[in-house]
């Protein structure tokens, strides 16, 4: 159960860019997840609602874009999806393929800001 | 009226911090003419037998040393050190898995110079190892027959970012009724290509392709380290 320690550092990458910005409070932080982080999406999310409480930003939300995963099919000279996690074959031809384009991914990628101003407005 | 709020583009990879390290070590690794590899399996596995073996007959040849993940004990470590090469034990406390900075603080001050080979032991834990880079060279995850066939295919991840898989216990092959080809199978659906190596540590079989596919890579990194 690594998830707690993750949605921590995410919070923690929240509070810095609401520090950059100035007097703002971050609303929302979107996440893109691969299958293939190691992360599961359920457990992160409760594991974030879990780690923002009581700090500032205990009204942050976390939207998790899920990444789908893509190979390079060698079959098809082309990037593919897969049939699975489990059956890593291009979705197209079957081909068994190895090479993993994305799928791994763990990123922030956005973050909603509001002023502060409006953040207490809106209690 | 509202304002909505402003969207800020920010792009940062959440392990950031970790792989900053690991680059660091790999880099380090390389320039001092290290080959890494970690382990990584579920609790029982025979991670310890597996490698303790493993210290015995590489320490012959090369300068080798083992850091050892554990969340509680050092007992791990002290079966490791009777192999005779220099083991450190890195105790996690709650955290279920190494992170790179372990790996670097662990290494502060021990590392003996001319070190060749090193092994890394994961703690036992097939899920959260698989999002750390530690910097290693091989990734290497383990599976034992007893564990059953399909373990690759409740944990795709773990044997994803692996480099080669190890399936040991070979010796308990029929008195479990392991079937030998489905666990393959599974481990190259999940991860097509994958080198696996079969081997039982207790009657010795399979250790020498393990030592030579070790070798192997060894030599493969070093060519690349000159370029």
């Amino acid at each position: 159960m690594h998830e707690l320690s993750i949605a921590m550092i995410i919070l923690e990458a929240a509070e810095e860019e609401a520090e950059r910005q100035g007097d703002c409070r971050v609303t929302a932080v979107h996440l893109r997840l691969g299958p293939l982080s190691g992360v599961v999406k359920e457990a992160l999310a409760s594991a974030f609602e879990l780690a923002r409480e009581g700090t500032s930003l205990s009204d942050c939300e976390l939207r998790i874009e899920e990444v789908p995963i893509v190979v390079y099919c060698p079959r098809c000279g082309a990037e593919r999806k897969v049939v699975s996690m489990q059956n890593m074959r291009c979705a197209e031809c079957d081909e068994p393929a190895g090479e993993v384009v994305s799928g791994r991914e763990m990123e922030v990628c956005a973050m909603e800001i509001v002023e502060q101003k409006e953040a207490e407005a809106r209690k | 009226m509202k304002t909505l709020p402003r969207l800020v583009e920010v792009r940062q990879r959440v392990l950031k911090q970790n792989d900053l390290v690991a680059r660091e070590l790999r880099q380090r690794f390389l320039e001092g003419g290290i080959y890494v590899v970690s382990l990584v399996s579920s609790p029982g596995s025979g991670k310890t037998a597996f490698l303790e073996r493993t210290l015995a007959i590489a320490r012959e040849k090369y300068r080798t040393a083992a850091l050892v993940g554990d969340l509680a004990t050092d007992n791990d470590a002290v079966r490791l050190a009777r192999s005779g090469a220099p083991v450190k034990q890195i105790t996690t406390g709650t955290v279920c898995h190494l992170e790179a900075e372990m790996v670097k603080n662990a290494l502060e001050g021990w590392m003996e110079p001319g070190l060749e080979l090193l092994f890394v032991e994961n703690v036992g834990n097939l899920v959260c190892p698989s999002s750390y880079d530690l910097g290693e060279n091989l990734r290497l995850v383990m599976m034992s027959v007893t564990e059953g066939e399909d373990k690759p295919l409740k944990y795709p991840t773990i044997y994803n970012t692996a480099d080669v898989a190890v399936v040991t216990k070979m010796d308990l092959v029929r008195a479990v009724e392991f079937d030998v080809e489905a666990a393959h199978f599974n481990i190259r659906s999940v991860r097509p290509g994958m080198e696996i190596l079969d081997v039982s540590v207790k009657t010795g079989d399979g250790m020498d392709q393990w030592m030579e596919f070790l070798e192997a890579r060894m030599a493969e990194s070093r060519v690349e380290a000159k370029r």
